[in-house]
């Protein structure tokens, strides 16, 4: 394949790239450690973290995902030089180890439980895996409940399995989500805005009226709250919430908390 | 793919909303969703959007020879396919139960209704005739597909031109667009389908049902009309049992749905007409309209750089600079060594995997590069193993910490690997020891 000369990828970030575009990362540092040249055009120092939309290709990262570049200096640690990673726009969940998502129940096959979680495969999931579960304390799961749990396993070579437990055997929030409530899909990039620390959409609605969420990186979330009224009402806003301005949802939720 | 399936809580909350006659997206019970029609370039292709679910209509026609039992009659094909970008549960070439129910529905609404009259189509009686073709797409299942393509077909059909044809004895011409301009079909009537869903044994009854809707329902009625207030054809499915006052109430709120319908269409056919003649712009590309993500939008946060330069410059000139060697070593006792301060004790992970020991030894390091440490630690770790002296077990409050007895001096010019050794050294044994432990 011919290759392109690629551009630095300082350059791109908050840019549109496209699949096969090559991004030059700048030049390593001196290894003599002594020199340090600070300014705007440091050089990443330590590791580069590569992320989603991005693979490491001889002299730079080379693009697999349309959309927005993005990069994050990460502080220090082990991954000091930052991170590099495409904000692309997607539906459709492929599973990926130890991500936090919403399945249902399809099937119970002895001791495994079938999950539905968007992907390709329906994930596996171990009657053991819960809390305070043992051979004789089965869970009470139906064909049809929501599970919330992180992939254990998420390879494309397997079928993925999970686990609604943490390494240290608790649950930290994970297991079946409660009988009420609704359940219904959105686009990633919006469950990954929703994810954001200090999450404005989140922040206004709450101020609103008092709720239970549950997102899964699959694009699912759950809500709860007191009467159906409300619960439809967040339902509404949290799917709008994609196309809307910061200025036209502040608009939207006077209007209803006036009411 | 697999159709997604329908969760026990989804079920349980929409029968609860429409018990207290709450819809999802917040309609009434005999409220349509928003229609919009859009034409493309060519005469007879037609997007109809009904809510979030869309339809794409292609009329096209061809001249051949009749049907043996009807020389006078042209000749009507419908065809509507689910394609599986409308939903995950559609396959391409797999009959469904839904596609040959839908398929049947639109047929006997266009074609037993004689909304188009066939005896124009003809051209020579007995040897030439229009086919007529309608080729329907669902591009996006959102629920209530019957209605949405009923719709398309009939504007496709109202928005078709079909060449000019003469006959002159003997002699058929057909004129191309640019000769003699196409001639629109003769159409009686619009018929348009209307689909009631029912709940709870008939108690509860919807207009245009949503795609969640659609998979909580009992069973659903179809009753296609036209604005004359004629009932083309009428359908019931599910093996619900309705009652007649229910069916006759479900027809009168069909009248006045048709009769909205057929005016919002003579309106968007008009409007196209419109901007035809007038040389506007008309097609796809106008009238489909963009629609922004603001999901990567984030308010630009200031951050104060004033003298960001100069503070890194002063901790830059006052720090040290990073050593090729590691630190000095804290001795605890002769053979023993500390490099840092190092991260929670979790020599526990040791045995899942080697992977662990790298991580540790790179976060309790300062330099880059090490790994031809590495390397030359895993080498030694199977010396170590071997050599086991004297143990003293300390009484410090890390208890996995073990001080060994040196075992032979180490080359003090090679501090650094010396004193991975010592560690990996406690690190081998602590492994051993839990060994002991398990079994």
């Amino acid at each position: 394949m011919a290759a392109e000369s690629g551009v630095a990828a300082e350059a791109c970030v908050g840019q549109v790239v496209l699949p096969g575009d090559l991004l030059l990362l700048p030049a390593h540092p001196d290894e003599d450690g002594e020199r340090l040249r600070l300014g705007t055009g440091t050089a990443p120092r330590g590791r580069l973290l590569c992320g989603p939309g991005l693979r490491r290709c001889g002299a730079g990262l080379l693009v697999t995902k349309c959309g927005l570049l993005r990069h994050r200096q990460a502080g220090s640690g082990a991954a000091a030089g930052g991170v590099y990673w495409v904000d692309s726009q997607q539906k459709r969940y492929v599973p990926v180890k130890g991500d936090h998502v919403i399945g249902i129940v399809t099937a119970k096959a002895g001791d495994v439980f079938k999950l539905d979680v968007g992907g390709s495969e329906q994930a596996s999931l171990s009657y053991l895996a819960f809390e305070g579960a043992t051979k004789r304390n089965r869970p009470n799961v139906q064909v049809g409940d929501l599970i919330y749990g992180q992939f254990l396993v998420a390879n494309k070579d397997m079928e993925p399995e999970m686990v609604c437990i943490d390494s240290s055997g608790r649950s930290t929030g994970m297991g079946i989500i409660g009988q009420d409530g609704f359940l219904f899909k959105v686009s990633l990039g919006l469950i990954r805005k929703l994810l954001a620390p200090k999450c404005e959409i989140i922040e206004e609605l709450s101020q609103l009226y008092p709720f239970e969420l549950v997102l899964g990186m699959n694009g699912r979330i759950w809500v709860k709250a007191k009467t159906v009224q409300q619960t439809l009402i967040i339902v509404n806003i949290l799917e709008a919430c994609e196309y809307m301005t910061a200025e036209q949802r502040k608009q939207a939720l006077a209007k209803l908390s006036g009411n | 793919m697999k159709a997604t399936p329908l969760s026990n809580c989804e079920r349980r909350f929409l029968l609860r909303a429409i018990e207290e006659r709450k819809r999802l997206d917040g309609r009434q019970c005999y409220d349509y969703r928003n229609v919009r029609i859009s034409f493309g370039v060519d005469y007879g292709c037609c997007i109809v959007e009904l809510g979030k679910t869309r339809v794409l209509a292609q009329v096209s026609c061809e001249l051949v020879p009749p049907k043996a039992n009807r020389p006078t009659e042209g000749i009507l094909f419908f065809n509507l396919e689910l394609s599986p970008m409308a939903a995950p549960g559609f396959e391409p070439g797999r009959q469904t139960e839904l596609l040959v129910r839908v398929n049947r529905l639109i047929e006997r609404c266009l074609r037993n209704s004689k909304c188009i009259d066939t005896e124009s189509l003809c051209v020579v009686a007995g040897e030439k005739v229009w086919q007529i073709r309608l080729d329907l797409h669902l591009l996006n299942h959102d629920g209530n597909i019957v209605d949405a393509a009923s719709i398309a077909g009939i504007v496709a059909l109202c928005h078709f031109r079909r060449p000019d044809v003469s006959v002159q004895g003997e002699e058929v011409t057909v004129y191309t667009p640019e000769e003699r301009d196409p001639v629109p079909l003769s159409i009686h009537h619009m018929p348009i389908c209307v689909s009631f869903a029912f709940f709870q044994q008939g108690t509860y009854l919807l207009v245009d049902p949503s795609e969640r809707e659609e998979r909580v329902m009992d069973g659903v009625l179809v009753i296609a009309m036209n604005k004359h207030q004629e009932i083309c054809t009428i359908q019931s499915s599910g093996g619900i049992m309705l009652v007649k006052d229910q069916v006759l109430r479900c027809s009168k709120i069909t009248a006045v749905k048709v009769a909205e319908m057929t005016e919002l269409i003579q309106k968007a056919l008009e409007n196209d007409q419109k901007a035809r003649k007038e040389g506007g712009k008309f097609g796809f590309a106008e009238s489909i309209p963009n629609q922004k993500i603001t999901a990567f939008k984030m308010e630009s946060a200031a951050v104060d750089t004033n003298n960001v330069e100069e503070q890194a410059e002063e901790i830059i000139t006052k720090a040290d600079p990073p050593a090729e060697v590691f630190t000095n070593p804290i001795l605890h006792t002769p053979g023993t060594a500390q490099i840092g301060e190092g991260i929670e004790n979790s020599w526990g992970e040791l045995e899942e995997s080697e992977r662990e020991e790298v991580v540790e030894e790179e976060d309790e390091s300062e330099a880059a590069g090490f790994e031809d440490q590495k390397m030359e630690t895993e080498e030694t770790i199977t010396v170590e193993k071997t050599k086991n002296e004297t143990i003293v077990v300390s009484d410090s409050e890390e208890e996995e910490v073990v001080i060994l007895e040196p075992q032979e001096p180490p080359k003090r010019t090679r501090t650094q690997t010396s004193s991975k050794q010592e560690k990996t050294s406690k690190k081998t044994f602590n492994k051993r020891r839990r060994k002991k432990r398990a079994t």
